[in-house]
């Protein structure tokens, strides 16, 4: 399909759309309003609903009653929007109602500013609701993974009945690449659970309450279950130059891009760095670090927050290596240089001689192939 | 009475067809309710459930349930059941409705539920004249929680939380909702029932009949107040507490019709059938055919990486690239808000993706744009574009002074600078840097119109970089811009700004040591 240039908040709607989602309700707040804007263009002319709600919390709730009648629907906001948000996400977790919500991050805590940051990571990533559920996070660096994992998000939503977030930060969301997008919409008729005020679907209920607590453990050990599954089956990073690196670069969302440049720079001054990027922060690719940590003398994890990614990393190494930290926060991007410094200073702490070149040790580069470019891990 | 007379009564009270015939849902006791004895939720289910019998909806009603004592709808009514968080029910009857036009959907609501938490979901689900029906319990107080305050609690009435009454200073007045509702222009019919007494609840039934009546007609808002005992918390037999709904609260909410429409409204048109599910792409417009369209990206001229770069029919100076280099262009691009800064960006990507390279244009957005300056990043590459953010530029465009003091620093080695001014700031000179600098506003002025400053400062960038092809340049415009004045004007405004470059790159380098916009050294003899 021909490519298009088009901001990453743009790309949301249309991949939404192409993935059969028929209902947009939304608050607007920069910057994510592209999002809104784009849904109220694009809804009506594709039979879809779009409404603009009187808070946050009433379109959460909206996604509720969408979800419940057997629609594909979607929300779009920011760090403030998405607290008031966790109400409703807790409850559409808890009824097993399916939605998919853009995060589109700004600095905080409080009205902060409207700058990129990545603080939303704890509330989006360990569920800012109450209760004991799970939200599966999904986190692009490019428009065309704005398109692809929106796509995947709705087949997410739809496969394990939860909610699924869109975690970007402002500069993916505002930022234009060329996209390609799937080449055929996608249909989605009502699952059968809905409620869709018909005869066949008179006996259907959805609720998040169960008074029994018995019954209320089982469905707990039941959501458990299901994200158990999503662990084994869903958690996704691209290894950029990581297989065999001594030295791991870590980070997601525009810091990924940010660090491709960094490990390109890094790899030209002979350091054997790589990088790894989360592309699922829940489940948490937990797995893609174990395996890593063979080769790995140190982890670096860079983020725009306040260490709450370095916190699931150091939970994914369980203390196999050590994990040195690098952030910028307010809406201050991490700089190339400044990284490339520190990489560099981690290197002389951590890699000693940095002599031995044999394969998987760490050290200095060996020569270049040609298949280690690239190791996309999707 | 005989044998014979009582076999020829028939039994005049049945349970409604929308009731379950047992409770199952219902953990025990699945014969009867869970509602204290006189309660007022028990009598407004019948009605409900009556209204939605004889108007023969039972497979198309939704019946949205609250939080509070009437959290347990489902377990009675035979219909299509959501239950909703607390005083969200009107934003989840919203959604339902809008998604399910062919759906009856009724939202219950208690009055701690619709008149306190969810008071914003209620007004504005109102004031979208959204065609639900909403029946509203009001008995005063917060009941499934043991007697607390509710907004429509009344003056002087005591509460585990108004323990000494409620009292207007400290807790204000008691929340009048169909009075608030009637306000405003959306609503069909508003309307206040009681159950205070067999007249009283007559009515009530009429009423809540008509509301979900109006909803099958096709009409808007409707809600029904109902004013209900609850003998329980307010510790009051069943016959005082339906006396005190009659003598004491109607006279705080009198009873009523506030609004009633349902002779002006016309029923909500069907709604158009959705397009094919082939016709979305292009709709979206990321259709294939879009292509072939009037302002679609045109490939022509399109390059290889390995191929020579220079524009159709032109000669290209010193300053192209030379065959087979790599192609990584990042330019910052800073200016005023108005100036045009965020279009010449993108026209930059727009023909750099049409000659098949790789791109990125990243704005800064927000506050800043608001505050009157503006500047975003973009790359064209050869190769797959690692990080969009240019932090050291090989191209700055710096549209007035502060944006050129603001990034001049950053231009990498070798790099230009493009500054629209009369004079260059000595300050800012470096010797490292190639600058042309002219009085871009004035020239485009001249041209035609001020505003063509950004497309001449455009064609020198586009001179510099050799790349994209003109023919990219022209296609990006197209579409782009929509008004064919504006094309005329800008293509005019590019080629003004490729000649301006080459005649200043023509009267000598402004430092020894001439380096190539990417930094690469280019000995004198190479000029020709």
């Amino acid at each position: 399909m021909r490519k298009h240039l088009m901001k990453g908040n743009e790309a949301i709607v249309k991949s939404a759309i192409l993935a059969g989602c028929r209902a947009f309700y939304g608050y607007p707040i920069t910057p994510a309003s592209e999002i809104a804007e784009a849904a109220a263009e694009f809804m009506p002319k594709t039979g879809g609903v779009y409404v603009q709600a009187e808070s946050e919390v009433a379109a959460i709730n909206m996604l509720y009653g969408a979800a419940a009648a057997g629609v594909r629907a979607m929300t779009a906001s920011s760090g403030p929007g998405i607290s008031l948000m966790q109400e409703g996400i807790s409850y559409m977790a808890g009824a097993e109602l399916p939605c998919v919500i853009a995060d589109i991050t700004r600095s905080g805590p409080g009205l902060g500013n409207i700058a990129a940051e990545q603080g939303d990571y704890h509330q989006v990533v360990k569920g800012g609701g109450h209760g004991n559920y799970r939200t599966l996070v999904l986190a692009p660096h490019s428009v065309q993974e704005m398109a692809d994992l929106t796509t995947r998000a709705f087949h997410l939503a739809a496969r394990y009945r939860n909610p699924v977030v869109v975690m970007a930060d402002g500069f993916v969301g505002q930022m234009m690449e060329p996209v390609e997008f799937q080449e055929q919409a996608v249909e989605a008729p009502p699952p059968p659970w809905a409620v869709t005020g018909t005869a066949a679907t008179r006996p259907n209920l959805i609720s998040s309450l169960h008074l029994d607590c018995d019954e209320m453990e089982r469905h707990i050990r039941a959501l458990e279950e299901k994200y158990r599954r999503a662990q084994i089956h869903e958690a996704r990073a691209e290894l950029y130059h990581a297989d065999g690196a001594g030295i791991v670069l870590v980070g997601y969302g525009i810091v990924g891009r940010i660090l491709k440049a960094v490990t390109a720079e890094a790899r030209a001054a002979g350091l054997n760095a790589g990088l790894l990027r989360p592309i699922t922060l829940y489940p948490f690719p937990a797995a893609h670090f174990q395996r890593l940590a063979a080769h790995a003398r140190v982890f670096l994890v860079v983020e725009m927050s306040n260490g709450q990614l370095l916190e699931d990393v150091r939970l994914a190494l369980n203390g196999e290596r050590p994990v040195e930290f690098f952030n910028r926060m307010g809406g201050n991007v991490p700089g190339h240089e400044e990284v490339l410094r520190f990489v560099h200073e981690q290197a002389r702490r951590h890699l000693p001689g940095s002599s031995v070149s044999e394969h998987g040790s760490p050290g200095r580069l060996p020569a270049l192939t040609p298949d280690e470019e690239h190791l996309v891990d999707v | 009475m005989s044998n014979e007379e009582f076999s020829e009564c028939t039994v005049a009270f049945s349970k409604a067809k929308s009731f379950y015939a047992r409770y199952e849902r219902k953990d025990s006791l699945q014969h009867q309710t869970h509602y204290c004895p006189g309660c007022g939720h028990g009598i407004v289910h019948k009605m409900l459930a009556s209204a939605i019998d004889d108007l023969g909806v039972q497979d198309r009603t939704i019946l949205v349930g609250p939080v509070g004592c009437s959290v347990f709808t489902y377990c009675y009514f035979d219909v299509g059941n959501v239950q909703a968080a607390h005083g969200r029910a009107p934003a989840v009857a919203t959604a339902i409705r809008r998604s399910r036009p062919e759906a009856v959907v009724i939202s219950y609501q208690g009055d701690g539920d619709l008149a306190a938490i969810g008071s914003a979901e209620i007004l504005h689900a109102a004031n979208r004249g959204e065609r639900i029906t909403v029946i509203f319990v009001n008995n005063a107080i917060y009941s499934m929680t043991g007697g607390q305050a509710a907004p429509t609690t009344l003056l002087g009435q005591k509460t585990t939380t108004t323990p000494e009454g409620r009292c207007a200073a400290s807790e204000g007045y008691p929340l009048r909702i169909c009075e608030l509702l009637s306000t405003l222009e959306a609503p069909v019919y508003i309307e206040r029932v009681g159950l205070g007494d067999n007249r009283q609840v007559a009515q009530a039934a009429r009423a809540i009949r008509r509301a979900v009546e109006n909803q099958v007609r096709g009409l808007g808002f409707s809600l029904i107040e109902v004013l209900s005992p609850c003998p329980t918390i307010w510790k009051m037999t069943a016959v005082e507490a339906q006396h005190w709904v009659r003598d004491v609260m109607g006279k705080t909410f009198p009873l009523g019709v506030f609004c009633d429409r349902t002779k002006d409204r016309a029923p909500l048109p069907r709604p158009d059938p959705p397009p094919a599910l082939d016709e979305i792409p292009r709709i979206l417009g990321v259709a294939d055919e879009a292509a072939t369209g009037p302002h679609a990206t045109s490939n022509a001229g399109a390059i290889s990486a390995q191929g020579r770069l220079s524009a159709p029919g032109r000669g290209g100076p010193e300053l192209r690239m030379a065959a087979g280099t790599e192609i990584d262009l990042q330019v910052r691009i800073a200016g005023f808000g108005g100036q045009g800064v965020l279009l010449l960006g993108e026209v930059l990507a727009e023909a750099g993706l049409g000659a098949g390279l790789q791109v990125s244009w990243l704005p800064s957005y927000g506050p800043e744009m608001r505050s009157g300056t503006s500047n975003c990043h973009v790359r064209l590459a050869s190769h797959e574009i690692d990080s969009p953010l240019v932090a050291s530029p090989s191209v700055l465009v710096a549209m007035n002074e502060p944006s050129l003091r603001k990034f001049d620093q950053s231009v990498r080695p070798g790099g230009w600078i493009i500054y629209n001014g009369d004079e260059f700031p000595a300050d800012c000179a470096r010797p490292d840097v190639h600058v042309l600098a002219l009085p871009f506003t004035r020239l485009a002025d001249e041209l035609g119109d001020a505003r063509a400053s950004n497309m001449i400062m455009l064609g020198a960038v586009l001179e510099i970089a050799a790349a994209p092809p003109q023919a990219s340049v022209d296609a990006a415009l197209r579409r782009l811009i929509q008004r064919p004045k504006w094309i005329e004007l800008d293509e005019r405004a590019l080629a003004l700004g490729r000649k301006l470059l080459r005649e200043s790159f023509a009267e000598g380098p402004p430092a020894a040591g001439l380096r190539r916009w990417d930094g690469v050294e280019v000995s004198n003899e190479s000029r020709t």
